[in-house]
């Protein structure tokens, strides 16, 4: 069985204002609409079209998350995914935590490939695929924003400061996906109905044997310093004054 | 005492000023010695520019043939393993350190600090998530060696006018095969890079077409400003995604930001507020982008767009 396995991440809504907690322990998530992290999506989405191209025969969604992250798979399953595990911890598991979890379901499910999110847009740590290639010893294409598949390898395309780079990895490999990839399809109704047919399994997190290191400790959490509201100028004139007096233009 | 180590980033021969950034980052951990390793085919150019940064005690030059292009699953147990010397190995929060970093700490059995904002004390830093919408402060276990991504938005450079000494390395790390460097194209010519450009200029949906981003083109060309857009443009098909500005897109920080036809959606709003200045213009006095802007401009952009190309000219 050529399988891929996804890693989805439940978070916060990218459309939502994240607010932080009046006592600074960290953001308001109470009644806050929660997805599949967007990168997490675009991962889904290639792996997907990897399979729609005969190119592997089953896409495995993986979560490490709360009960509720079930939703998440779901949706995940309706997009098309073959068959999803949660892998359930009711805290905040830190990326060496999910690496190392990802790295024991590697043993039991060999896939030749690992799709995740460059990063996920709560924490922003951008860390989980870079560790699990390390714990691996297998290969890493980071932020892919084009992958190709033939012959054993994988062709990865990513943008880095300098332009695009590229380079040709042995598979099986762990490829974290950016934004430029893909676009991930809708959800269409009738696939919401299949999708709850599909297998969804649960193991608790402390049944993995998975070692875990503790994260760091949370000091505080505070808002951003405000920009202030500026000045409206009421012309193109004007305009141009005021940002030649600052130096701009 | 802290000990860091700072990996260098460097391409063709140039010492990337994230370095500078970084050495500047390193010295706010109190009383820290900080050296830089330099993995290259051949490092001497780029270690005698690191040498010179002020602040640093030792370049440490590992050449290796293996090293000519900077692949993380080659550099990441060299690192490791120079790390026995360290208490802390920092990295740019760059392209090149955000794909190294973590497979460092991966194999140190760490979890990574990633984009430090501020040092508050040797395992105590600030770091911001949610794309910026929240600054977190934490402890990592002064048990633990800190592997740290450095925000290099944060940091001025390290100034010149150091005379740190060179030491050639040779590290026994097995490495692995398994990756294959293809090429590296640069950046689209004429226009410059919507992450790292000083200026950008953005348009909504507003413009209402493909074609009617010329202007927006033609004003960024004026101002030698990249170009960027909103989703809304974006999800309308006007441009492609790679010129999408905002949390699931490019979080830039520009020193002027010129945002014309976008209302200011929260995820645009997110990847645009630490820019230095924004002028927004649009038609709408409503608009939430007219809260976060430094100069607002209310009318037309089709008619204020060519006026201002005009007047910058003039």
């Amino acid at each position: 069985m050529r399988r891929v396995m996804v890693g989805i991440k439940r978070v916060v809504d990218f459309n939502v204002r994240v607010r932080v907690r009046p006592d600074n322990t960290g953001v308001i998530t109470d009644g806050v609409k929660m997805s599949i992290n967007p990168f997490d999506e675009i991962a889904l989405e290639e792996a997907l079209r990897i399979k729609e191209r005969g190119l592997a025969d089953e896409v495995l969604v993986v979560s490490v998350g709360p009960t509720d992250a079930q939703q998440q798979l779901r949706t995940a399953l309706a997009m098309g995914a073959d068959r999803a595990i949660l892998v359930q911890n009711d805290g905040s598991a830190a990326p060496l935590t999910v690496a190392r979890v990802f790295r024991k379901l590697i043993d039991r499910e060999s896939p030749f490939l690992v799709m995740l999110g460059k990063q996920a847009i709560d924490d922003d740590n951008g860390q989980t695929a870079q560790m699990l290639a390390a714990l691996w010893d297998r290969p890493q294409a980071v932020a892919c924003s084009k992958l190709t598949l033939a012959d054993g390898k994988a062709t990865a395309t990513r943008e880095v400061d300098a332009g695009l780079e590229t380079n040709e990895i042995e598979l099986p490999a762990v490829v974290s996906v950016d934004l430029r990839l893909n676009e991930p399809r809708y959800v269409k109704l009738p696939d919401i109905m299949k999708a709850k047919k599909k297998p969804l399994d649960t193991v608790a997190l402390g049944d993995l044997g998975v070692e875990v290191t503790g994260g760091f400790k949370t000091v505080r959490v505070e808002p951003p310093p405000q920009r202030q509201k500026g000045i409206m100028v009421k012309d193109v004139g004007e305009l141009v004054a005021a940002l030649k007096k600052k130096g701009l233009v | 005492m802290s000990t860091v180590l700072v990996v260098a980033e460097h391409l063709g021969g140039k010492l990337n000023p994230s370095t500078a950034k970084c050495v500047t980052c390193a010295a706010t951990v109190s009383g820290a010695a900080i050296d830089v390793v330099v993995f290259a085919a051949d490092g001497a150019a780029v270690a005698q520019e690191a040498a010179a940064l002020s602040g640093v005690r030792t370049v440490l030059r590992v050449d290796n043939p293996a090293n000519a292009e900077p692949i993380a699953a080659v550099l990441a147990p060299q690192i490791a393993k120079l790390a026995a010397n360290y208490t802390h190995i920092f990295g740019p929060s760059t392209t090149f350190g955000k794909d190294l970093m973590p497979r460092v700490a991966g194999l140190l059995g760490v979890n990574q600090v990633s984009d430090v904002m501020a040092v508050e004390g040797p395992h105590r830093f600030k770091r911001p998530i949610y794309a910026g919408n929240a600054i977190l402060t934490i402890d990592a276990p002064a048990d633990a060696k800190v592997v740290a991504t450095v925000r290099v938005a944060s940091f001025e450079a390290a100034a010149a006018g150091g005379s740190a000494s060179v030491e050639p390395v040779a590290l026994d790390v097995p490495l692995p095969g398994h990756t294959l460097f293809i090429d590296r194209s640069a950046a689209k010519p004429g226009r410059p890079d919507l992450q790292s450009a000083r200026r950008v200029v953005s348009g909504g949906r507003a413009l209402g077409s493909g074609e009617n981003f010329k202007i927006i083109y033609s004003l960024a060309d004026r101002l030698g400003a990249a170009v960027g857009a909103s989703r809304a443009a974006v999800d309308a098909g006007y441009v492609p995604n790679d010129m999408q500005v905002g949390q699931t897109g490019k979080i830039i920080a520009p020193e002027l930001y010129v945002a014309i036809g976008i209302s200011g959606a929260i995820q645009h709003m997110t990847g645009i507020k630490d820019a230095r200045t924004i002028v927004a213009i649009n038609k709408d006095s409503e608009a939430p982008i007219f809260e976060i802007a430094d100069f607002g401009l209310v009318g037309d952009l089709f008619t204020i767009v060519p006026e201002l190309e005009k007047q910058l000219g003039a």
